[in-house]
């Protein structure tokens, strides 16, 4: 088994090993010879904010995949679009890589690492060393470069940029939704994940 | 500068890439990290032969990404077919010279900077290159951060599929091409995951003892 040593810390980037120190408020640990990031000192968020903010972005995930995000009329037609029917659109007119593309960034993985991410501040309150707790992390971080919420969020503005040339757009409740999702999942991913990992306490035998 | 800095590797000690920890694994076989429990490398196994793999992929997907059409426009009178260009053409004539802008640097731009990017990191690691080591390391956590924003385009298929559905009226279809630029836009996100920044590093390092 091999031996831990949390007092060490090593560059993600280019691997330089420092030995760590505590940081004043509002300090950053930056490796010196490439310029990343190894620490922060902490900020405004801890887990319990955290855990807040997800409860607050799963409310509004729920609304952004439950209402329309447009309603759009030409020729005295309206139909309303969601983003769960418009990936059905694709997957009925035989476009179905493209459409698994869209299901997996703007619908699936989004709610997949806010799930486990919930599961986990709830649970290291209480058992932080629980192994679940580990696992669930570690998805968090394999989904979390996936999720392109914000990336959609932009596309639906470009999208409906180009629509609103032809027919007449009324943006639905769906779209303010996704806006306040895109707000909180950034203020979620400012987090940083090993804050959690360091509370998994691991001793250092000397 | 660097003369005093010494590494993980160089310590015979392994940082893990999920949550951190370095550890000394000791003469461990496949060691594991001792607090998150993932497989533990110096540095990311095959990382050059996987990013090679990937890029050569996602610059032969480039071609029929932006030569086929992503979407068709059906309406009463006639059916045109756009490519991701024609697309980009149309809002800059129509008057949104910004969105043509952006997504001519999104869709077009950056995944070709991507690929050719991260083939010269690769190059220049798999060398040793011993010059530009901050600038290399600069380049590649902006290829790392900005890569994401090309699935744009898909993201406007889709909703622009999904809201233009008039019957006989007007629709609009997605094409292959969507399909082959999503495809791009994956295969250059997982080659920028492969690439290990550390083998930046590594040329000023003893470079005798096995990589991984």
């Amino acid at each position: 088994m091999p031996q831990p040593l949390p007092s060490l810390v090593a560059c993600p980037d280019c691997d330089a090993l420092y030995r760590r120190r505590d940081l004043a408020p509002g300090e950053k640990a930056r490796c010196a010879r490439c310029g990343a990031t190894l620490y922060k000192a902490p900020g405004l968020l801890n887990p319990d904010r955290v855990l807040a903010l997800v409860v607050a972005a799963l409310i509004c995930y729920a609304i952004a995949n439950a209402m329309p995000i447009v309603r759009l009329s030409a020729g005295g037609i309206t139909h309303t679009t969601t983003l769960i029917g418009s990936i059905g659109v694709l997957w009925a007119e035989n476009r179905g890589l493209t459409a698994t593309l869209a299901f997996a960034t703007a619908l699936a993985f989004p709610l997949i690492e806010l799930s486990a991410l919930l599961a986990v501040l709830i649970a290291i309150r209480t058992r932080p060393g629980a192994p679940f707790v580990a696992t669930l992390l570690r998805g968090v971080q394999a989904v979390r470069p996936w999720g392109m919420i914000e990336v959609f969020m932009l596309g639906v503005v470009v999208a409906l940029v180009k629509i609103s040339k032809t027919a007449q757009v009324v943006p639905g409740v769906a779209l303010w939704a996704f806006a306040a999702l895109t707000i909180l999942l950034a203020a979620i991913v400012s987090y940083d994940l090993r804050e959690l990992w360091n509370l998994r306490r691991v001793e250092e035998t000397p | 500068m660097t003369a005093e800095i010494s590494t993980a590797r160089a310590e015979g000690l392994v940082a893990c890439e999920t949550c951190g920890l370095v550890s000394d694994p000791g003469g461990a076989h496949r060691p594991q990290c001792p607090r998150c429990g993932a497989a533990l490398h110096r540095r990311k196994p095959n990382a050059l032969a996987r990013t090679w793999a990937l890029l050569i992929a996602a610059a032969i997907l480039y071609v029929p990404a932006n030569l086929l059409p992503v979407m068709t426009t059906k309406t009463l009178f006639r059916t045109t077919s756009d490519t991701i260009m024609s697309g980009i053409v149309y809002f800059w004539k129509s008057g949104s010279p910004d969105l043509a802008i952006l997504i001519f640097a999104v869709s077009i731009f950056i995944p070709i900077a991507k690929i050719g990017c991260l083939a010269l990191l690769a190059l220049a690691a798999r060398r040793g290159a011993a010059r530009g080591l901050r600038q290399r390391a600069t380049v590649y956590r902006i290829v790392d951060f900005v890569g994401r924003w090309s699935m744009l385009d898909i993201f406007v298929v889709t909703m622009t599929v999904g809201m233009v559905r008039f019957r006989s009226l007007a629709t609009i279809d997605a094409e292959p091409g969507a399909a082959a630029f999503g495809a791009v836009v994956v295969l250059t996100m997982i080659a920028a995951h492969s690439f290990d920044p550390r083998l930046i590093w590594d040329s000023s390092e003893d470079r005798t003892e096995d990589p991984r």
